[in-house]
């Protein structure tokens, strides 16, 4: 015991920081379990849990490379919406194949992360020869080709096998026993629910330890390097091309990993502005704006604070949207002002440690 | 004895204008070799073009035996060459030893999955990561400031960490591009002794480009004057210095 105390006290302080940040999804985790099972919580803050989760893999992946790689990315949605419908795809025709729901999550998840990471590989080599708002603006347009590729597929399954279209569900062409998986905008219906909160947390985990471990790796450090100083970075024999890649590769990979948690909390799951759109890139981005760049745990607290609100203000209805942009400037001024910042460093111990080395 | 560097004969045009021509230069193994000349003269871009940054239309650069002729900057970084810039350029919001850390990347290895999921090359490897940059730090009497931010520490410190960095690659040749820029004659007195220094304790061959003529007179071995892209004089420090066109180079008629 006396051991584990000294090892606790000479550990780095990075890494009690980030202990710290898993600590706190477990005991978020473990109190709304709590408050769930004892029945005093509403049914649709109930219900707001497993977005919950949803966003803060978000806006951590992001983080990732608006943060550590210092590039504006605005088609995180886009990725999202590759593992979502890849999954979905997947989960509907293994439905009845593979009856243990804990399996077919699983394998549906890492089909989700694959696909949406290959978007990343083909979508992150031509768009990270360019820089800043270029980048920005083609990000934005590749998120929303995504979207709308997935818009006008159609896939059915039938006896003969798989049939694809890009015009209707009469040009599929099917056998009458045949069963439309992808039907276009209706998008795909009846995948099995299996997103639980639980699921969502232990995501939300792997994410946070998948993010924070790469940063403070050999290949983290590179990645901050070329956000840095991308000359020197080169002098020193960085491979500058293939550190951004990695970054937005597995920044991708795992909204991907959230569009699979995204597709199995739905019945019905269609691509529109909302929820696949620039409106979800940028509603990310704040998050991590917010949250403050680069800062992992600050983005997590972000997501959750502007995902509950608008629903906690339901009942002021029409000042709803007042508040919340209220609340907006006023994390802007306690993450940015430099006089907040004075403050917290004096008075909170992590806004200390984040000036010595920011991770 | 071959030379550790040979130039022969490089040249770059930008548009119309020759920025550098004709450059010629040979350094021998654990020199101190001074580039001078007016501003303007092409002195940065003849780092430039020795590091890759640049490709040269013309001419051969060899180092070490080893053609480096315009391959990119990484693959000259791999091959032997490092540099520090006239602009200090750290990686300002990693620490001082992660700034280190960064110069020893291609030294050692481990995988991402291996980094991600702290195995035991992780461990292994990042302790020996730790231990060398520590080293190197002390050297250069950083290492009380290891944990600082690079952009906290002041500018000497700055310099002196860019130079730590950059030896961090195990280079066969340091390129220093103006050390002295900014600094007031004691701080260039401390830069002229650590220079010395490292080349002792390296046995590093460094090229410097400096305005600063009291260090160049102080520590250069052999000078070259590039004057307008082209070498106006080449030899022994003290020669040079007093070669009547050089004088009216730097001094006007």
């Amino acid at each position: 015991m006396r051991d584990r105390m000294k090892k606790i006290k000479n550990m780095n302080k990075n890494t009690k920081s980030n202990l710290i940040t898993y600590g706190i999804v477990i005991v978020a985790f473990l109190v709304m379990q709590t408050l769930i099972s004892t029945g005093s919580i509403s049914s649709l803050l109930e219900g707001l849990m497993v977005p919950l989760c949803i966003y803060i893999i978000l806006a951590v992946s992001l983080n990732l490379v608006v943060g550590i790689l210092g590039e504006l990315s605005l088609g995180h949605a886009g990725f999202m919406c590759a593992g979502a419908f890849s999954s979905a795809f997947f989960s509907k025709c293994m439905k009845d194949v593979i009856e243990n729901g804990t399996l077919r999550f699983i394998l549906a998840l890492l089909i989700g992360i694959a696909v949406a990471a290959v978007f990343g590989i083909i979508i992150g080599i031509p768009v990270l020869r360019l820089k800043g708002d270029y980048l920005a603006i083609v990000t934005l347009a590749f998120g929303e080709i995504i979207k709308n590729l997935v818009n006008v597929v159609f896939i059915g399954k039938d006896a003969n096998g798989f049939h694809f279209s890009t015009k209707d569900v009469m040009d599929l062409n099917m056998e009458l026993d045949g069963e439309v998986i992808v039907n276009g905008p209706q998008g795909i219906t009846g995948t099995p629910q299996d997103s639980t909160f639980f699921i969502g947390v232990v995501l939300i985990l792997i994410t946070l330890f998948i993010v924070i471990n790469l940063v403070n790796s050999r290949d983290g450090r590179a990645i901050m390097a070329i956000r840095d100083n991308r000359i020197a970075a080169e002098s020193v024999g960085i491979n500058i091309t293939k550190y951004k890649l990695m970054a937005f590769t597995i920044s991708a990979a795992l909204a991907g990993g959230a569009g699979v948690l995204y597709a199995h909390n739905l019945s019905t799951l269609t691509a529109n502005t909302n929820n696949f759109g620039y409106n979800m890139s940028i509603n990310i981005l704040v998050f991590v704006v917010l949250g403050g760049i680069g800062n992992i745990r600050g983005s997590m607290i972000a997501a959750v604070i502007l995902t509950l609100l608008p629903e906690m203000l339901r009942g002021l209805s029409d000042y709803r949207m007042l508040i919340y942009a209220i609340v907006l400037i006023l994390m802007m001024l306690f993450n940015w002002a430099p006089k907040s910042i004075e403050w917290r460093e004096k008075y909170l111990s992590f806004g200390k440690k984040k000036k010595e080395a920011v991770k | 004895m071959a030379a550790l560097l040979d130039v022969k004969n490089l040249g770059i045009s930008f548009g119309g204008l020759r920025a550098v021509n004709g450059f010629d230069i040979s350094i021998e193994k654990e020199q101190l070799y001074g580039l001078i000349g007016p501003n303007g003269a092409g002195k940065t871009t003849v780092f430039n073009l020795l590091t890759g940054v640049y490709k040269p239309d013309a001419g051969k650069v060899i180092l070490d035996g080893q053609d480096i002729t315009g391959k990119k900057t990484i693959d000259i970084s791999k091959a032997g060459i490092a540099r520090t810039f006239q602009n200090i350029r750290l990686f300002s919001k990693l620490s001082v030893l992660d700034n280190v850390k960064v110069g020893l990347h291609n030294k050692h290895h481990y995988s991402t999955i291996e980094g991600i999921l702290r195995l035991h090359g992780y461990r292994k490897v990042e302790k020996e990561m730790n231990e060398q940059a520590m080293e190197l730090l002390k050297v250069f009497d950083l290492a009380d400031h290891a944990d600082y931010l690079a952009s906290n520490l002041p500018y000497g410190q700055q310099r002196r960490l860019e130079i730590a960095r950059a030896l961090a690659t195990e280079p066969k040749l340091l390129l220093l591009d103006e050390p002295a820029a900014g600094m007031n004659p004691n701080e260039t007195g401390e830069l002229m002794e650590m220079i010395q220094f490292v080349r002792e304790k390296f046995h590093m061959t460094i090229l410097l480009i400096e305005h600063d003529m009291k260090l160049v007179s102080g520590i250069c071995e052999k000078l070259t004057v590039l004057n307008f892209g082209e070498v106006l004089a080449q030899g022994d420090t003290a020669s040079v210095l007093n070669d009547p066109q050089v004088i009216t180079a730097y001094l006007g008629e």
